[in-house]
């Protein structure tokens, strides 16, 4: 951290994000990738600590098979635990297990301000919950213990249900949820008009050993995770693959082969908690453009804000593939953490869409008036003059960081981006030495 | 910092007076209420630039002294704007430049030189400037308005075309230089663009507005382009334009 230049420097993990939280322009990237030791497992009260460098995937090989299990498992295991917490993450259990840095049981952080500092919930909660969600901006996360979920095998037995239109989505969410520790809805996005909002509504349960068949309820069997090394998209993947037509091919038959309703199927973890892990590069369908995603939450109270949000990017034909509709429980006391009670939405958006900018700042708009948010560890266009809206406590976080971090030493492309992250906005601009004042 | 749309929090416009630097700042700032610093000689017409800038949208509007021809002051004038700006700056414009008159300066006096030195020399000592500031970021676009005079240099504007050719090759070499530093440069070529600069000339075919070159280079802005002509078939009539005998383009109007 002395070495730091005036551009101030970030801890980067795997580098998930689909945003600049983890970039730093002009300054220093500490790749925490290298420190990635499991120091222990407790066995008995259910709990690991680990340097944050280490990916959820190496995490969950190891610990499955002792019928461990990390509480918050996010769309993809390619993540450190020290991003995890930085942009405190979720997964499709949040209605039930809240977010991943609600089960961190204590941190080390390295400060700028006063070195390491050992942060729990109870002790320090000003500097934790400021860490947890804090998108790596109070200082470098180096270890964590986590609490631990039991598992009898390392399968999930799901049911689905195939809706029709977003109403009946909404409702089969809201009444089904609460019997399963994991849900989420994926949305056809090119569905329109009568049929808006038809999903595939899937909720999931670990498997207990007598959801298995008999050959495979030994401790060895049922606790096996080795999920296959990742098929890689070829960089030639031509970049008109995914047009309208492919995709809404895809999505037809994608809808019809699901059964109107399944019950007690039983799948791997990986595929139910990771789908995209299954193909290396899988972004490179979206071609050289690139795409970006969109995920916000809105309040329950709200639902009429979320319907008018997703037709109008299903009209602007702007949103491509699935949408993953998903409800959220209570949020935790992280000032920057982005669930909230209500719905979230998260949808890929290919950037060629043109005039895609001013219709996602309208969208941020609608989203903030409503009470609603956008997810910073996804974003890379957010509105900056909305940020302090859409997250009110932002004042309170700022105090906390500027305690830990004085000088501003931790800076990265999402804070110039987003400028109220570092200050509040000035309404008397700095006077200059040269320059001719106005009026 | 500009974001994955191309949306940006400020922008630069060194010779904040000129009619493609304001429009392009306007096109950029308006969305957003973007910061834009404007860099030139004359503080009346800069106040005038800026209160447009306000009304078209634009955010907090700064001012700053800049000289074309004041080298040794060009590092200290980038280091302000950015300071005025409160931060990095996202693109930097490098809009002056003057036309000259062809017939006056070839006759004598120091018309001649001043072109080269403002549009050339000038651009060579702020485009150095302001790269280093892009280096020293890691992010940032620097906009080069080059011209099609400069393509291949007319026996009409010889002075004004090799000083623009000299500035389009400079920034070509600047661009590649910045590879991998995470700053990059676009060079726009306009053709005759109908302005305060070419008031009571005849325009040539394919002529433009300021308004349609701003629109061309956010576009370009927006698409990471290298290099933009305007209006856009101008590239494939320079591609002949540069191949025609002496004899023949000797005679090309002006």
């Amino acid at each position: 951290m002395r070495e730091a230049g005036g551009r101030g420097l970030i801890a980067r993990g795997l580098g998930r994000s689909y945003g600049d939280a983890a970039q730093n322009g002009g300054g220093d990237v500490i790749d925490m990738t290298s420190c990635d030791r499991i120091e222990d497992i407790d066995l008995v009260a259910g709990t690991v600590t680990v340097e944050s460098g280490i990916s959820l995937d190496r995490l969950m090989r190891t610990l499955a098979p002792l019928g461990l299990w990390p509480a918050v498992s996010p769309g993809t295991r390619q993540v450190t635990v020290g991003g995890a917490i930085g942009a405190d993450v979720h997964g499709k259990g949040h209605h039930r297990d809240g977010t991943f840095g609600s089960h961190v049981l204590s941190m080390d952080l390295y400060t700028p301000g006063f070195g390491r500092l050992s942060l729990t919930p109870d002790g320090t909660p000003e500097e934790f919950w400021a860490t947890t969600g804090g998108m790596g901006l109070t200082g470098i996360v180096e270890r964590a213990t986590l609490e631990l979920l039991r598992i009898e095998t390392s399968s999930v037995r799901v049911d689905s249900q195939r809706t029709a239109d977003l109403d009946s989505t909404m409702a089969v969410m809201s009444e089904r949820d609460n019997h399963y520790r994991y849900s989420v809805a994926w949305i056809d996005c090119l569905a329109r008009g009568a049929s808006l909002g038809r999903s595939i509504v899937e909720f999931g349960e670990h498997a207990t050993l007598d959801d298995l068949p008999a050959r495979d309820r030994s401790p060895h069997r049922a606790l096996r995770f080795g999920p296959s090394r990742q098929v890689a998209a070829p960089p030639w993947v031509p970049s008109g693959l995914l047009n309208r037509w492919s995709v809404a091919a895809f999505n037809e038959l994608w809808y019809r082969k699901a059964p109107q309703c399944s019950s007690g199927h039983v799948v791997d973890a990986s595929s139910f908690f990771h789908p995209l892990d299954a193909v290396d590069g899988w972004n490179r369908i979206y071609g050289k453009r690139g795409f970006l995603q969109y995920q916000f939450v809105l309040p329950y109270a709200q639902g009429d804000v979320l319907r008018a949000v997703i037709e109008r990017l299903v009209d602007a034909r702007a949103a491509s593939f699935l949408a993953v509709l998903k409800r959220f429980g209570p949020s935790n006391p992280a000032p920057l953490s982005f669930p909230r009670e209500g719905w979230t939405l998260a949808l890929d958006l290919p950037v060629s869409f043109a005039g895609l900018d001013g219709e996602l700042d309208e969208l941020d708009e609608m989203i903030a008036s409503a009470g609603g948010r956008v997810y910073l560890a996804k974003d890379s266009r957010l509105r900056p003059d909305l940020l302090e809206t859409m997250y009110p406590r932002l004042g309170e976080w700022r105090k906390v960081r500027e305690r830990l971090d004085p000088q501003g030493l931790m800076r990265s492309d999402l804070m110039r981006r987003l400028p109220a992250l570092a200050e509040r906005p000035s309404t008397h601009p700095p006077a200059l030495a040269t320059g001719f004042p106005l009026q | 910092m500009r974001d994955a749309l191309g949306s940006v929090g400020s922008v630069l416009v060194l010779g904040g007076a000129s009619e493609i630097g304001v429009a392009i700042a306007s096109l950029l700032a308006a969305p957003r209420s973007a910061t834009v610093v404007l860099a030139g000689r004359h503080g009346d017409s800069l106040a005038e630039a800026a209160s447009a800038l306000q009304s078209a949208g634009a955010g907090r509007v700064e001012t700053v002294h800049f000289d074309a021809t004041d080298a040794a002051s060009h590092d200290e004038v980038i280091e302000s704007s950015a300071r005025a700006a409160g931060g990095d700056l996202d693109v930097i414009v490098l809009a002056f430049g003057i036309l000259g008159d062809q017939q006056v300066d070839e006759a004598g006096g120091d018309g001649a030189v001043r072109v080269a030195t403002v549009n050339y020399v000038g651009a060579v000592s702020a485009g150095l400037a302001a790269a280093r500031q892009l280096r020293r970021q890691g992010h940032g676009c620097l906009v080069a308005l080059s011209s099609v005079a400069g393509e291949r240099v007319r026996r009409a504007n010889f002075i004004y075309g090799s000083s623009k050719a000299g500035m389009d090759g400079f920034f070509q070499g600047l661009s590649d230089s910045l590879a991998d530093s995470g700053a990059s440069v676009l060079i726009v070529r306009p053709g005759f663009v109908r302005g305060r600069m070419t008031r009571g000339m005849k325009p040539a075919p394919l002529s433009t507005t300021p308004e349609a070159v701003a629109e061309a280079t956010v576009r370009a802005l927006r698409d990471r382009s290298a290099v933009v002509w305007v209006p856009r078939p101008l590239r494939a009539v320079m591609a002949v334009m540069r191949h025609l005998p002496r004899a023949v383009w000797r005679r090309v109007p002006g």
